[in-house]
């Protein structure tokens, strides 16, 4: 009884000073949110009929390769007069795409592009959206099929795992242990090229000698990146080559065997960006990696939710659409368009290419 | 029970002014009083908020976390903490999708759900046993716990993907009741909150934990079996976090290793800021629904208005900071104040 007596009077005040503390904060922190959003909705709420809002969904924010996928979706809805926005999370996850997915549904938006964090998790949300008037197009890293209009595919699955797997066969002589570091252990588009890889391993008699002893996993963070390739070396002394279809994991690999004594030794290839590479290839750390141009995807599903939206093409096998500097890119099997091939970058090339 | 009458009136009107502030100015009533006016606020600054779409996507994503406060405001109130829910829900739904992958053919979902909860109730068991019997500290248990859960929901799932759960069961639990918006799924969860606040408030087991958070020496003297009550929480708390997990499971029709991962600050945060003392001793039920519905309500509003994870995050935090450090200022300078006080009436500082 002496206790409760306690519990009851003590909190009260406190709570006041709470109630008033948390009061200001929020109205503070709302009259930033009005502001970030009343320019979104003063302009949506305006549009003239041909114009349309695009909404990008990328994996997660503040990702240097996203940020060049999404520059060039920016440049494509500025040119061609679209209310371009982004929303996501700072971390890969599924369940906080979900949410901003929601809120777009909310804005009715007219076309939601995303890179799905698992091909599943962002369905019943994007299938809300769609029933709320939204297109859906997946880029990068797909959903299921059901659940979206259109797939920007940077490049042909296989073609990638024949890349890697060619440069990487090509630096170790075609025989030795090698290994892979990937993004998190659900990404859909590293499981995809991983597994054409692990097919062009087993199948090609010339790489009969090579064997991939395991798949890591950096979760697309730098230092977990960059202590799950110090683990790997440790854990495989004989590792010839890592091959790392992340950018975050191949600069963080890469970082870690330039001030390590397997520089030189232990080859790296993956798929990079340029400027994150560019010292690597220059002080000899990685001889090739690979990559396409990340801003051509953007592009591409910026004209693509055009099309989608004007009714010209429904995202089915064979529809053709003009996707600016682009050309004309038609949609292929599974409704999925292909922007281009895999680019490969070297000491000789690389200061040709900025981004 | 209180009736500490400061009015030197009589006794009449002092009793009535009592409860009157009990009712309108208490500490349950405060955090409505906020929730309210959190609500108010986003309607106003925030476009597309008002409408019935916010009330299904805002509490449709405060279930798990309202699901989890409940045990832990049990759990604060008492002086521990229990940080590894986040990871048990996830090993819970790691271990219905490949329950759910390998059987589903000939396999009842319902028992695939008891095992998950008793999963979930031997992880708080493992917590329980190396808090109570082994007597270690529960921050640096359920720290460890919190890594080892999510690591043993990595081994159980690996890198896979679990996607083809029924569709009646993820529609039911993503279903909504019509015009109001609300999930169904609330309906279950307000249930386990009533009970919670029965149990906590009006038996003499949810009053022996207050004792138990203000001495644990004290409580054990007057008869209260310390070690059995903690116990007791730790499992129940496994038990909600493996419900939430599966809830997680059906509502993003996905099971696999990082599921509900990072849950737990959100969790403890709308504990704290829903008036439980991080010392343990004192709050309730109702402020911790407040403060659970105060985090959602602040999170969309904010991710409606298209700001980025990174201020969410950094208003996450400052919440909870504030919620912290605001009662220990405020008991600061009440404490400073009595003492004024006090001598000024014995007379050693002349009245201003």
């Amino acid at each position: 009884m002496k206790l409760s007596h306690i519990t009851e009077a003590r909190p009260l005040r406190r709570s006041q000073r709470v109630l008033a503390f948390s009061a200001a904060a929020t109205a503070v922190v709302f009259a930033l949110a009005g502001c970030a959003s009343s320019g979104a909705s003063s302009t949506s709420t305006s549009a003239a009929k041909k114009s349309f809002s695009i909404a990008f969904v990328p994996k997660q924010l503040n990702n240097p390769y996203t940020n060049v996928e999404l520059s060039g979706g920016q440049k494509a809805a500025a040119a061609l007069g679209d209310k371009y926005s982004v929303v996501g999370p700072n971390t890969a996850s599924a369940s906080s795409q979900v949410s901003y997915i929601n809120t777009l549904t909310q804005k009715h938006i007219d076309v939601i592009a995303i890179a799905a964090n698992d091909p599943n998790a962002v369905c019943s949300a994007l299938n809300q959206a769609k029933a709320g008037g939204a297109k859906i197009i997946t880029f990068d890293s797909d959903t299921d099929a059901s659940c979206r209009s259109l797939f920007i595919n940077q490049v042909n699955t296989q073609s990638v795992a024949d890349v890697e797997i060619k440069q990487t066969a090509e630096q170790i002589g075609d025989q030795g242990q090698i290994a892979i570091l990937s993004a998190t252990a659900n990404a859909t588009n590293q499981n995809a090229w991983i597994a054409d890889m692990k097919k062009d391993l087993a199948t090609n008699p010339k790489y009969a000698k090579i064997q991939l002893v395991t798949t890591v996993y950096g979760n697309d963070d730098d230092t977990t990146s960059f202590q799950v390739a110090q683990g790997l070396l440790q854990s495989y002394p004989n590792l010839k080559a890592i091959i790392s279809p992340t950018t975050v994991g191949i600069a963080a690999t890469a970082r870690y065997l330039s001030t390590s004594s397997y520089k030189g030794k232990v080859v790296l290839t993956g798929l990079g960006l340029p400027n994150q590479m560019r010292q690597y290839v220059k002080d000899g750390t990685v001889k090739e990696f690979a990559l396409w141009d990340p801003a051509k995807i953007g592009q591409a599903a910026v004209y693509a939710a055009k099309a989608l939206e004007a009714g010209t093409i429904t995202g089915k096998t064979g529809d053709k659409f003009s996707a600016g500097s682009l050309g004309t890119l038609t949609v292929g099997p599974d409704n999925t368009v292909i922007v281009g091939g895999p680019t490969e970058f070297n000491a000789a090339n690389i200061d040709q290419y900025n981004f | 029970m209180s009736e500490q009458a400061t009015a030197p009136v009589s006794a009449a009107p002092a009793k009535l002014r009592s409860r009157g502030r009990r009712v309108w100015l208490g500490r349950n009533a405060n955090m409505i009083y906020a929730v309210v006016l959190v609500v108010i606020l986003a309607s106003i600054f925030v476009p597309f908020f008002f409408s019935v779409t916010t009330v299904n996507f805002l509490l449709i994503d405060a279930v798990p976390i309202l699901l989890m406060a409940m045990p832990m405001a049990l759990i604060i109130i008492t002086g521990e903490i229990d940080l590894s829910v986040a990871s048990t829900a996830g090993l819970s739904a790691a271990v219905l999708g490949v329950l759910w992958e390998n059987s589903h053919a000939h396999g009842n979902i319902w028992v695939m759900f008891v095992i998950c909860v008793i999963v979930g109730a031997a992880c708080g068991a493992f917590n329980g046993f190396l808090i109570t019997v082994v007597g270690l500290p529960s921050l640096a248990v359920t720290i460890g716990t919190l890594a080892l859960f999510r690591g043993l929901a990595l081994v159980v799932i690996g890198d896979d993907a679990v996607a083809d759960f029924p569709t009646d069961a993820t529609t039911f639990v993503t279903s909504t009741v019509p015009v109001i918006g609300v999930p169904v799924f609330m309906v279950f969860v307000l249930v386990v909150v009533a009970i919670f606040a029965v149990v906590l408030h009006f038996t003499p087991f949810g009053r022996a934990l207050y004792a138990l958070g203000f001495s644990k020496e004290a409580a054990s003297f007057v008869g209260i079996r310390v070690g059995r009550s903690k116990f007791t929480l730790f499992v129940i708390s496994g038990v909600i976090s493996s419900i939430a997990g599966i809830f997680w499971v059906l509502r993003y029709s996905s099971a696999q290793s990082d599921s509900v991962q990072g849950l737990e600050l959100s969790v403890v945060a709308a504990v704290v800021l829903g008036g439980v003392s991080i010392f343990g001793g004192s709050g309730g039920i109702v402020g911790v629904v407040g403060g659970v519905l105060i985090i959602r309500t602040v999170n969309y509003s904010l991710e409606l208005g298209g700001l980025p994870d990174t201020v969410l995050t950094i208003v996450t935090g400052g919440l909870l900071v504030i919620s912290v450090v605001a009662p220990s200022v405020s008991a600061r300078i009440r404490l400073a104040r009595d003492r004024r006080r006090a001598l000024v009436h014995s007379g050693e500082i002349a009245k201003p």
